[in-house]
């Protein structure tokens, strides 16, 4: 019970991160450099799930992505994907509500790379993807891993949203907070409850640890 | 030729600048900071784009608005030296000065690699991070880096500002030697008018957001935009000489300026080099006749071609001394007491030890 619960709540918080990473990647950069028309609001929306209650959140996911939802449907009908109701959608639910983890993390490590590097690399001949990648992205490589980390370790915890966009299918979509919270609801589950909490502090607290460790490591190895 | 003919408006900072500076050569951009200097060469390097207006470097057009035209930096083949260094944290001195040169087209040599690390001293720092390397050492891998990239001009940007001044003594002789192996023509901005007599042969005097004065370095020394810039401690002449003859005891140098031989200190000079000497007008004495048993060194006969005022209490008196002109400051009271005069024959004092002799590129 404990161990399938686990291993889903890693699987579903793994393809979260994988998921949310690259646009968060995406989203940071312009957030942080360009000055452009709806930046205010992009950055609002970005950081929405932060103060939406997480049921909301799975809420408009069903009706966006739900069988019956515009493009749930597109989905089913084209490529035959469901994704309400299946650990796919347990990631997706949980790559929305950590992706404003990431763009924190992402772009406090932007905000620290002096722009003028990028001015200097285009003086000896690089162009905008190239100084992108030899320059910018590996100076942000700190706050990437460290943001991936604590999406990570947020998500394995993520629960209102699931629940509410997901379902509480075992084997399917019962991570460990909905585990938890079965555990909870059923008769003489005390004893559970409390091993799945005790595996979720664990592991929270292993994940922030880890974040801070690796950011310092990389940090160190470029110089900063 | 880089010729550039620019206007700019940001704010409250208008910037109109036209010159031509003579390509291979070094030219100064000098001025107050504040007076548009690192915006020009930002332009010039194309990180700043003009509101209108024409940059050409010999015959490749950069910028020209008319024709809507404008290349993008990293395919203008400019390098660029920074104030601040500006080196790839990520990467050692090695990866740092390969950067530009894997993207130099054609690809640079490691002929060209190795002549750098040479020229520039950096063999042993080579797999050193920047965060390892002392103030005066980034600044000799950011000009390397920017070198390897096989520019067709190198802007340097105050690239001594962020040093302390002995740093700034150490590794001014770095780009001596830059400007005398490359034939890369430079533009080298500036607001120590030392390092532009040392370094460059071409002056653009910024004022403003405007060229107050453009000409060759000794000719600029003489105009009044120019004091007015330095102030009255630093005006004098700049004349360009070659040395006679050097005596390696007491490090003495005899220099032959016009037709006069002047002593003056020049440890590390050889007989035969142009050098180019800077002499302050508040250093030069006056005398009507051939003084006798005086401590001075040189002696040297002229012929006073104008006297201007300076300020309420001096006059700056223009002498010739058989081509080049010297500037002597002297005090109204000493002026009328001599009854100095233009074309009044007279002597010039000046204590070899206030001369030091530079070496200087004749390109």
């Amino acid at each position: 019970m404990e161990l399938e619960a686990l291993r889903l709540s890693l699987y579903v918080a793994l393809r979260s991160v994988l998921l949310g990473l690259p646009l968060a990647i995406v989203v940071a950069y312009p957030l942080s450099r360009s000055r452009f028309l709806g930046r205010t609001v992009l950055d609002a929306i970005v950081h929405l799930p932060l103060v939406l209650p997480p049921v909301a959140v799975g809420y408009v996911l069903l009706l966006v992505f739900g069988t019956r939802g515009t493009v749930g449907a597109w989905l089913e009908s084209a490529f035959g994907i469901r994704l309400a109701f299946t650990s796919a959608g347990a990631a997706l639910a949980t790559a929305v509500m950590t992706f404003p983890l990431m763009v924190r993390a992402i772009r406090l490590s932007l905000e620290a790379i002096d722009p003028r590097l990028e001015d200097a690399a285009r003086t000896l001949g690089a162009g905008p993807f190239d100084r992108f990648w030899t320059i910018t992205l590996p100076l942000m490589a700190p706050g990437i891993v460290a943001g991936a980390i604590i999406a990570f370790a947020a998500g394995l915890g993520e629960f209102g949203a699931v629940i509410t966009f997901a379902s509480n299918i075992p084997g399917e979509t019962r991570t460990l907070p909905l585990a938890l919270y079965t555990a909870l609801q059923s008769p003489g589950g005390d004893a559970l409850a409390a091993r799945l909490a005790g595996l979720s502090f664990l592991l929270g607290l292993s994940g922030l640890v880890l974040a801070e460790w690796v950011s310092r490591v990389l940090r160190r190895r470029i110089g900063r | 030729m880089l010729e550039i003919d620019v206007s700019l408006s940001r704010g409250d900072f208008d910037l109109e600048v036209t010159f031509a500076a003579p390509t291979p050569g070094v030219t100064a951009l000098f001025g107050r900071s504040g007076s548009g200097k690192t915006t020009v060469i930002n332009l010039i390097a194309g990180l700043l784009r003009p509101d209108s207006g024409r940059i050409a470097l010999d015959d490749a057009v950069l910028h020209d608005t008319s024709r809507s035209y404008s290349l993008p930096p990293q395919r203008r083949a400019i390098g660029y030296v920074f104030q601040d260094p500006l080196l790839f944290p990520h990467f050692d001195v090695a990866g740092n000065l390969r950067y530009g040169q894997r993207r130099a087209q054609p690809r640079g040599t490691e002929a060209e690699f190795a002549d750098a690390v040479e020229l520039l001293g950096l063999g042993a720092l080579l797999r050193r991070r920047p965060h390892e390397l002392s103030g005066g050492e980034r600044q000799r891998v950011a000009l390397g880096r920017a070198l390897l990239s096989r520019p067709r001009l190198l802007l340097l940007d105050e690239p001594l500002a962020s040093l302390d001044a002995a740093r700034r003594g150490e590794l001014l002789p770095w780009f001596e030697a830059l400007r005398d192996r490359h034939a890369i023509p430079i533009v080298y901005v500036s607001h120590e008018f030392e390092e532009v007599v040392r370094l460059a042969s071409h002056v653009v005097l910024l004022e403003q957001g405007r060229v107050a004065a453009e000409g060759d370095v000794g000719r600029i020394a003489m105009v009044p935009e120019l004091r007015a810039v330095i102030g009255p401690e630093l005006a004098g002449s700049v004349v360009d000489g070659q040395v006679e003859s050097t005596d390696p005891v007491t490090g003495l140098a005899q220099i032959r300026v016009g037709h006069s031989a002047i002593t003056a200190s020049g440890a590390g000079l050889r007989a035969g080099q142009a050098v180019r000497l800077q002499v302050l007008a508040r250093d030069l004495v006056l005398a009507t006749h051939k003084p006798m048993g005086l401590s001075v060194r040189n002696e040297i006969d002229g012929t006073i071609r104008a006297i201007v005022d300076d300020g309420p209490d001096a006059v700056l008196v223009e002498i010739d001394v058989g081509g080049p002109v010297l500037l002597a400051r002297v005090t109204r009271p000493a002026a009328s007491d001599l009854a100095l005069a233009p074309g009044r024959r007279l002597w010039v004092l000046v204590k070899a030890t206030s001369l030091r002799g530079h070496v200087h590129s004749r390109r």
